[in-house]
């Protein structure tokens, strides 16, 4: 018997995602808020609101929230192809914001489809801080 | 008893990874690479050609960017699409859809407009909004659950 849990066990894990987790949202909002003051010294930290704000705004024919709707503790929907995207706060989804590479690789994609640039550190920084400060259900 | 209840959900599990392995790449990155977006669409549906011509311009991926990391994690999704490296490449042709090929149009001609641009559906691409086993690689029509 416990060969046949071992074989189950291994064959479970064959499926499941590796997943990469390194980091804290906290700390991943911490480290684009120091990269934000060595940029400019007037910086004065991630500020929720403006990330709230960002998160929000039509920047061209897109915002963020097209997608992750205004509320990103709830399920969001892609707006080109119709898939549910799961929650982005970190309160409603203990998956976001672990692995810095998959951050920035989403901050790259992302913010070049709605900004039609790259973010800024301190943008990056606010919108963390945004998205930290929302809890599921609200 | 206990055993053969064993040897079944060891059974049911072999085969469940045996189709996924058989019809959704899902190794090298590919379904967290292209499945964040849409269903990780099977290799199939496309030819090695076309995906060549979709993988060449990820930058400019049917309007939004679709970037990878690095040329490692490229190969990587090309192996699994079984794709060589040679057909890799960008270009100025339209990118194709597998939402236009004959064999695609033909299997759906009895699903109106209206169906695929409902609110429950959106978009021709969202394949699970009807297909609910898109995901796992299942498109059998006696698996096809039309939203209402």
């Amino acid at each position: 018997m416990p060969k046949i849990v071992f074989l189950a066990a291994t064959l479970a894990a064959t499926l499941a995602p590796v997943a990469a987790r390194s980091a804290t949202p906290e700390e991943l909002m911490r480290g684009y808020a120091q990269q934000a003051r060595r940029e400019a010294q007037s910086y004065s930290g991630p500020s929720a609101s403006a990330g709230r704000r960002f998160f929000t705004t039509k920047h061209g024919d897109w915002s963020c929230s097209d997608c992750h709707t205004s509320n990103p503790g709830a399920s969001g929907r892609h707006t080109v192809t119709g898939k549910a995207i799961a929650p982005l706060a970190p309160a409603a989804n203990a998956e976001r914001f672990r692995d810095p590479a998959r951050v920035e690789k989403w901050f790259k994609r992302n913010c070049n489809d709605t900004v039609a640039r790259a973010c800024t550190a301190a943008e990056k920084a606010d919108v963390l801080a945004y998205l930290i400060s929302v809890r599921p259900g609200a | 008893m206990r055993t053969f209840t064993s040897f079944l959900v060891i059974a049911a599990l072999a085969t469940t990874h045996a189709a996924l392995a058989a019809d959704v790449p899902a190794a090298g990155g590919y379904a967290a690479e292209c499945g964040s977006c849409h269903v990780a669409y099977p290799a199939r549906l496309l030819d090695q050609r076309q995906w060549g011509r979709v993988l060449g311009d990820l930058e400019h991926h049917y309007g939004v960017d679709a970037t990878l990391d690095d040329d490692a994690a490229l190969h990587a999704v090309a192996r699994t699409l079984g794709v060589p490296a040679a057909l890799t490449v960008s270009g100025k042709a339209a990118l194709p859809r597998i939402t236009t090929q004959p064999w695609f149009v033909d299997e759906h001609d009895e699903v109106g407009p209206a169906t695929f641009r409902s609110s429950k559906v959106r978009s021709a691409a969202n394949c699970s909004a009807c297909h609910v086993g898109a995901e796992q690689g299942n498109f059998d029509e006696d698996a096809v659950r039309i939203p209402r």
